[in-house]
């Protein structure tokens, strides 16, 4: 029997937005998350933490906890067999409080018990005994002191250009929560001889792996890390939590360990956004050329590095945004204080500089006359241009002038305010009329990098292989949430032809590193990798079946089923394991110059606001936002990923704060510390530009990070325009509206 | 942990003099926030939501079991809008306005309707009933004359309610928010204005200067207005917290006080 018939494109390939296979069961309550994880006869951890924003540690007493029915393990820094230390870049963040503690909050002692409310109150019984010191909670006195994290001198073209027209300013930036909604959950099991298995949810599940494994002084196969389900991350999940802390005690106590992080502790258990100070000087000539640019930018690394020196790199490196200078100063420094650690976080540093430029790019608008737009339009990049700070050239797209078109060319809604409260500044506390509201708009456009940068080896590791069903993708790439399982099956099936992909997590001693999903990478990485391994199985097949082209039934050539794929794998596995990597980049020169980044991105967002000035209160009407996105291969999900980005961008422009008071922070409760919910959520039109990029699948690029990097400055800037006052500072709050 | 769960008012009294030091459970949504968080874990808990005299609601009598959502729909402009800012529909489907009188916080929304009316509360306990005023049953910031054995049955408001009445509450949200401030203004025909503002002290404020000042004016200039504001905010005692500053506090209780004033003249 011969089946005949044309060959048709394959469904829910690139560029269609297929239902996402997680999609459904989450929205059901069916979705396993790390939370949910357990096992029988399973202990469970807590943790005890420092009051403390700075103290000596005089002494600590498990043996009060020990003593309480059903605790079976209270593990100090003393239990720490291996290294002492973790860190994602450096590792200077004692696994557990060594002598001393440097944050409120930090881990001092883990304990596990047989339920979880034990566990509670053995952490409360272990006793420990503090010498508060002073904390050093001032970032600018801490770099004075030499208390840095990294220092970042950037030197460009003649220091001594000069430009007609000079604007300078001063901005800060909050402490933002990446609130992700999962919090910090994991399982260790004890595999009986010597090993544990630990269940995690975490962005990057072979730097984990590093980190525990020389913490626990294991080899390293004694360790495997498995993916859990994940509740979103924004540069939460990057550094280790409760890892280590779940391994030791599953060693120790030979038993499964799970701990879960409450939301108080969430907020104390992850880095955060670094708050920023940041100073500008900008000089143009007559017509708006920028000449040149300097600027200093003082991050707030708090108590240990994380990520603080490539999040400085960032903030340096695109202190000028996505235009053109070619003169310029930056003086940038992450401070090491007592203040909660900072690292990754959404935008990276880039959305900290953006705020800056962009208030700076509108002072020049109106010092020189010249509508911001236009401006801006006047000094973008684009391809073949120079960064600004490092000179490299850009090689990629970079369709600054086009993202700020096609934004501009969006009609300007201006439609009034109407009497629904949910529509008004103060919303439903009914606190504000019409009559009360002034309207602004304000425009801003961000730069970012996309992957690794500084001559980071940053790669990808996916197999594909070709099964009697479809096609299986191996990886242990981080799904958070953000839809990557269903753009790597969406290339695998445009690569193939087989609709059938199931995409399989291998842990970590199946597969090698699939590097963070951070940085906007995924797609581009490990969706590179899928269509790489996907085209040598497709090569192979169809070479085995001189056959033309593949789909779930097999190989056909002109119109005949040649073999199936049962037959196809019969003959012999067909599978490819694809290391992927990016371009190369090279550290910075002494003068901070040199090819440091992979490729790039740009967005622009318009924010329209109303304002009710005498009270201070805001209402986001509209963001419109055009995105430099390379080539949309999931329309569905980049708009979720430029509709959250925006959010998160909004709420950092008007309530997103994260409040320390001498190092202690006052509101780590969602009570307290607002974020937007659906009624603060603007009307949103985006514009999608594509212009393919020169290294991402069908060149795509990351598309996770740019609706974070200027949606707050335009806000922001929106603020200003509506009441003439010149705020600096994000979040805006009431107080700086009314000028208290 | 023992839970009692009464049927009726006697039930619960007894229950109370029976553990006079027991937590009394309305809605839950103040107490299990503190058993979640302050790792609060009462030895016995009388639940109250069974007791069918609460939940009572005849005419200047507000049963302390009444929930919110039945506030929203209720005859008093103020009090509904008040009820309306409160949380998300979850938690006005459970919390009571006993239980914003039991925890007693500065940013109770209720509390500044209440305050306005000079409103009594209505306590019990199996060998006595007494009625305090607002101000006399809240002595402090979550701090309350209530006593062991105790029931809070509900608020007593006074025959004369004018219909001329606001609540408006500020937070940097457009719902679900805690109260930066908030207020509430009562006018009577004749001019008596009564004001009563939430967040800007330990407890309630009732500015009384404003209110005398304003109440003489029966046709308030703008002059009048702002001098009622000015008052306001001279009354006022707010704190710095991580919510706020005392000085927009001050500044924008008189703001509030009169927006609410000019919609109810
Ligand atoms: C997400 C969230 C949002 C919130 N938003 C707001 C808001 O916007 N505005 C606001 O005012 N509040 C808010 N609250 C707080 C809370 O909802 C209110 O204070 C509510 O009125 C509490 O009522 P309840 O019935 O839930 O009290 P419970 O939590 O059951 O009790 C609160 C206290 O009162 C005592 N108590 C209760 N009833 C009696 C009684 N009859 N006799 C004696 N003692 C009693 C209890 O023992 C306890 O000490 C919020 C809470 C949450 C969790």
């Amino acid at each position: 029997m011969t089946i005949t018939k044309t060959p048709t494109v394959v469904a829910g390939g690139v560029g269609t937005s297929p239902i996402r296979p997680d999609g459904i069961p989450k929205v059901r309550g069916e979705f396993a998350y790390s939370s949910d994880l357990e096992v029988d006869g399973m202990l469970w951890g807590s943790t005890v933490r420092s009051p403390h924003a700075r103290a000596r540690i005089v002494s600590i007493d498990v043996a009060p906890a020990l003593a309480i029915r059903g605790v079976a393990a209270a593990l100090t820094i003393a239990d720490v067999g291996g290294r002492g230390l973790f860190g994602l870049i450096e590792p200077d963040q004692p696994v557990l409080a060594d002598g001393e503690v440097r944050f409120w909050g930090e881990p001092v002692a883990v304990v596990a018990a047989d339920d979880r409310e034990t566990a509670r109150i053995a952490a409360t019984a272990v006793v420990v005994h503090y010498e508060p010191l002073d904390p050093l909670t001032d970032p600018e006195r801490a770099e004075e002191l030499g208390e840095t994290f990294r220092v970042l001198d950037i030197t460009r073209g003649d220091p001594d250009a000069r430009g007609e027209v000079v604007v300078e300013g001063y901005y800060e930036v909050g402490m933002q929560d990446q609130a992700q909604l999962g919090t910090e959950s994991g399982l260790a099991i004890p595999d009986g001889s010597g090993g544990v298995d630990l269940h995690v949810s975490t962005q990057w599940l072979h730097v984990d792996h590093e980190q525990v494994v020389a913490s626990l002084g294991l080899p390293p196969e004694q360790l495997r890390l498995h993916l859990a389900g994940i509740g979103g991350a924004f540069g939460a999940r990057e550094d280790i939590s409760l890892q280590i802390h779940l391994c030791l005690l599953a060693l120790r106590t030979g038993r499964p360990v799970k701990m879960v992080y409450d939301r108080a502790e969430s907020f104390v258990g992850h880095v955060h956004r670094h708050p920023a100070r940041m100073w500008f000087r900008h000089e143009a000539d007559r017509d708006g050329i920028l000449r040149r640019v300097e600027a200093r930018i003082l991050l707030d690394g708090g108590a240990f590095a994380s990520t603080s020196p490539a999040v400085l790199a960032n903030a340096a490196y695109f202190a000028v945004g996505p235009y053109a200078s070619e003169s310029v100063t930056v003086h940038a420094a992450a401070a090491r204080t007592n203040n909660p650690p900072c690292g990754a976080m959404r935008g990276f540093g880039a959305v900290q500089s953006c705020f800056g430029y962009e208030a700076q790019m509108d002072r020049l608008a109106a010092a020189l006359g010249i509508d911001p737009v236009e401006l801006r339009l006047r000094n973008a990049l684009d391809r073949e241009d120079r960064i600004a700070t490092t000179g490299q050239v850009i090689v990629g797209s970079l369709p600054t002038r086009r993202v700020i078109e096609a934004l501009r060319a969006l009609p300007l809604p201006d439609e009034a305010p109407g009497d629904d409260p949910r529509r008004l500044p103060g919303g439903t506390g009914l606190t504000t009329s019409r009559a009360a509201v002034m309207r602004g708009v304000g425009f801003a456009v961000g730069i970012k990098n996309l992957a690794f940068s500084e001559a980071f080896d940053d790669f990808t590791e996916v197999r594909a292989e070709l099964t009697a069903d479809g096609i299986r993708i191996h990886t242990a790439a981080a799904e958070v949430g953000q839809g990557l399982v269903t753009v790597i099956q969406q290339i695998a099936r445009t690569a193939t032809g087989i609709s059938n992909v199931e995409v399989v997590w291998d842990h970590t001693g199946e597969i090698g590193s699939a590097g963070s999903t951070s940085a906007s990478r995924q797609t581009q990485m490990t969706g590179g990798a899928t269509l790489r391994a996907c085209e040598a199985v497709a090569a192979v097949a169809l070479a085995r079946a001189d056959a033309e082209s593949l789909d779930d039934e097999g190989a056909w050539r002109d119109d005949q089923l040649v073999m199936t794929l049962a037959d196809l794998v019969a003959a012999g596995p067909i599978e490819h394991l694809e290391r992927f990597r990016h371009p190369p980049t090279t550290p910075p020169d002494e003068h901070g110059n040199g090819d440091v980044h992979a490729g790039y991105a740009v967005a622009a967002h318009r924010a329209i606001v109303d304002v009710d000035p005498e009270l201070g209160l805001v209402h986001v009407v509209r963001v419109d936002t055009a995105q430099d996105v390379g080539r949309v291969l999931n329309p569905q999900a980049v708009i979720g990923q430029i509709e959250g980005g925006i959010m998160q961008g909004v709420g950092l422009a008007i309530m997103e704060e994260i409040v320390i008071d001498r190092g202690v922070m006052k509101n780590a409760s969602f009570t307290d510390y607002l974020l937007p919910t659906f009624l603060d959520a603007p009307d949103m039109t985006a514009v999608l530009i594509e212009e393919p990029d020169h290294w991402g699948p069908f060149g795509a690029k990351g598309v996770g990070e740019p609706p974070t990097i200027s949606s707050t400055a335009a806000v922001v800037a929106a603020i200003r325009n509506a009441t003439g006052r010149d705020l600096n500072r994000a979040p805006v709050r009431p107080e700086d509206i009314v000028g208290l | 942990m023992e839970t009692l769960l009464p049927r009726h008012l006697d039930e619960a009294l007894a229950a109370t003099a029976a553990h006079p030091e027991a937590t009394i459970l309305a809605g839950g949504t103040d107490l299990m926030v503190a058993v979640a968080y302050q790792a609060l874990r009462p030895a016995v808990v009388i639940g109250i939501r069974r007791v069918p005299e609460l939940q009572e609601w005849d005419g200047r009598f507000i049963g302390a079991g009444v929930t919110y959502s039945r506030l929203e729909r209720g005859p008093f402009a103020a009090l509904a809008q008040a009820a309306r800012t409160v949380g998300s529909p979850q938690i006005r489907s459970a919390g009571t306005i006993g239980g914003n009188l039991g925890t007693a916080s500065p940013a109770g929304d209720s509390l500044p309707f209440l305050a306005a009316l000079d409103a009594e509360v209505l306590l019990r306990s199996q060998a006595a009933e007494r009625a305090l005023r607002w101000d006399e049953f809240i002595t402090g910031p979550k701090r309350t004359a209530l006593q062991p054995g105790e029931l809070i049955v509900g608020a007593r408001l006074p025959e004369a309610i004018p219909d001329r009445q606001a609540f408006a509450k500020i937070g940097t949200r457009t719902a679900m928010v805690i109260a930066i401030v908030s207020c509430c203004v009562l006018r009577w025909d004749d001019g008596t204005t009564r004001v009563a503002l939430g967040s800007v002290g330990p407890t309630t404020v009732r500015p009384r200067a404003a209110e005398t000042m304003i109440s003489t004016e029966r046709r308030p200039s703008s002059a009048a207005l702002d001098e009622f504001a000015r008052l306001v905010s001279a009354e006022v005692s707010p704190i710095n917290d991580h919510r706020s500053t005392a000085a927009y506090r001050r500044h924008a209780s008189g703001v509030l006080a009169r927006r609410l004033l000019e919609r109810v003249l």
